[in-house]
């Protein structure tokens, strides 16, 4: 462990707000490159759904 | 990259048919015609070229130290700017009235006729360009020691934009919307040259020896004339079938 | 027809987008798992465990976001043109839609090492932004990426944005090392290259085992957010099939 306390782990020696803020960027990045395309897997299979249903009683 | 253009038969033979004086020239030709003919488009680079640098005295400082600080990089953006602003029609124009879908279906190769068409844009906007920045030159107060390495790096440069430029309108040419996507794809392609045409410049003003940076500049344009023309006539196969 | 019979027998395989989709399922778990493990090792490791640079301070420690970035967004690159080339020559319908899928995760990586790199610049160099050489790249990088989606989204017909955006991605491929020489050659000024294959860090162990961690851990989140996104294409471009079909509705 190198910091003493929380407090000086949150305050980075005073450099907190550019460490906190480039993780922070970081896990926004992750994440939404993680949901955006589970999102929009989500929207495909129920618009595919809904088109089989709508295709379903001409055949 | 020669093997990602499918259609081509194999024993058509793209190596004994490579004799310059048909196609090469025939292309050539054509296009240069058809462009003295439509006179208009042949100035408009040129003015903008012009434009380009008159906005940035006005736009930055008329101080004619700052100028001659800043001239070596405007003159290069706008001549980079210019041979972007013509790309657009370099393909078009052939690719709207069928001639581009006979040219790729003709057993010529396409590699000497791509290489004629590109050399012709050149000629009409790249090497107008050069012998009109001395006059942009002594407007920015370039001083007269970088005039020769001026009109020498963009003789050297102009035709890899042109080479360059020429994939992007190649990649572009099926889209009704090419114009703004084209500098989009091919601004950032540019950089080297600029980087290294804009230091020759740079270079000859201060009185440094300039064969290293003409030596890159031709390296570049030697690597660009053997890669582009198969990216040019690749992208025009796709274009064209899509 | 010439039978090219000299590549193995999974190459085929991965031609075929029912196989791959069912692959990925089975991969994507694994990986998932792996990401979330390395990146939570790695990140607390970073921020708690790993000592302060005795001239940087604490700062140093956005190295452990901002160099796996870098590298991804390089290496991300390097793989769709890659895959485009797959497509382009084979003409590999999988290969399209894994350098479709690469696109928009190198972007946003390319972004992320560059807010790093920006936010890191500011309590080294006192400033935000600075036009060092390899910040710039990293620029450059991201415009091509932006140009290839740009490209990609203009063109309809799949098959050929697929291939436009295969022959823009090897144009640049090959200008990425000459772009990359002559953005050096015009300015240097940041450190040099944190990590090389051929020469030992010059970091001590402490720093940059858990930098090693979080490169591993980048490196199974790429593989994870692109085969979501594969996946997702596959479903979309195979959607008249049946096995699609019995998918959604089963």
């Amino acid at each position: 462990m190198s910091f003493e306390s929380f407090a000086e782990f949150i305050d980075m020696g005073g450099h907190g707000l550019y460490v906190w803020l480039s993780y922070a960027i970081a896990l926004i990045v992750i994440v939404t490159n993680i949901v955006n395309p589970l999102m929009h897997k989500r929207q495909i299979f129920i618009e595919q759904a809904s088109r089989l249903r709508r295709e379903k009683p001409k055949s | 990259m020669s093997d990602t253009v499918p259609n081509q038969p194999a024993d058509s033979g793209m190596v004994s048919e490579c004799k310059v004086d048909g196609p090469f020239w025939g292309a050539l030709k054509r296009d240069l015609l058809l462009s003295y003919r439509r006179k208009s488009d042949l100035v408009n680079p040129l003015i903008f070229f012009l434009m380009v640098a008159t906005l940035f005295p006005l736009g930055v400082s008329p101080d004619p130290g700052f100028l001659a600080d800043v001239a070596p990089g405007v003159v290069w953006v706008a001549a980079l700017l210019a041979t972007l602003l013509s790309m657009d029609s370099l393909f078009r124009s052939d690719f709207e009235d069928g001639t581009l879908e006979q040219i790729l279906l003709s057993p010529q190769p396409l590699y000497m006729v791509v290489l004629a068409k590109v050399l012709a844009h050149w000629m009409l906007t790249g090497l107008p360009l050069t012998l009109l920045a001395p006059l942009l030159g002594v407007m920015l107060f370039l001083p007269a020691d970088g005039m020769s390495g001026l009109v020498i790096s963009l003789l050297l440069g102009t035709p890899t934009l042109s080479l360059v430029g020429a994939i992007g309108a190649a990649l572009t040419v099926g889209l009704r919307k090419g114009g703004v996507l084209i500098s989009l794809l091919v601004l950032p392609l540019y950089i080297p040259v600029l980087i290294f045409g804009s230091a020759a410049v740079q270079g000859a003003v201060t009185g440094l020896p300039l064969g290293g940076y003409f030596a890159i500049l031709g390296a570049m344009l030697s690597l660009g004339l053997v890669m582009a023309p198969l990216a040019i006539g690749a992208a025009l196969r796709i274009s064209v079938s899509g | 027809m010439a039978e090219k019979k000299w590549m193995p027998r999974w190459f085929y395989q991965l031609a075929s987008p029912r196989w791959c989709y069912e692959i990925t399922g089975k991969l994507l778990p694994i990986f998932a798992i792996a990401a979330v493990a390395t990146l939570l090792v790695g990140t607390i490791w970073a921020l708690a465990f790993a000592p302060a640079d005795y001239q940087q301070g604490n700062s140093f420690r956005i190295i452990y976001i901002h160099v796996p970035a870098s590298i991804l967004a390089q290496s991300c690159y390097m793989m769709m043109a890659v895959a485009g080339a797959i497509g382009l020559i084979w003409k590999m319908k999988v290969a399209d839609m894994v350098a479709k899928a690469c696109a928009p995760i190198g972007a946003t990586i390319a972004i992320l090492s560059l807010a790093t790199g920006a936010i890191w610049g500011k309590p080294t160099w006192g400033s935000w932004w600075v036009w060092d050489a390899r910040l710039t790249s990293m620029l450059i990088l991201l415009f091509l990426y932006l140009g290839i989606i740009a490209l990609n989204s203009a063109i309809e017909n799949a098959q050929t944005a697929a291939q436009s955006t295969a022959v823009l991605a090897l144009v640049g491929l090959v200008n990425i090392p000459i772009i990359k020489y002559s953005v050096d050659w015009w300015n240097t000024l940041h450190q040099p290259a944190t990590f090389t294959l051929t020469e030992r860090p010059a970091m001590p162990s402490e720093m940059w085992v858990p930098l090693l961690v979080m490169v591993i851990g980048f490196y199974c989140f790429f593989a994870v957010a692109m085969m979501l996104r594969l996946r997702n294409e596959i479903i979309q471009r195979e959607r008249r099939s049946s096995w699609v079909r019995d998918l959604i509705t089963g």
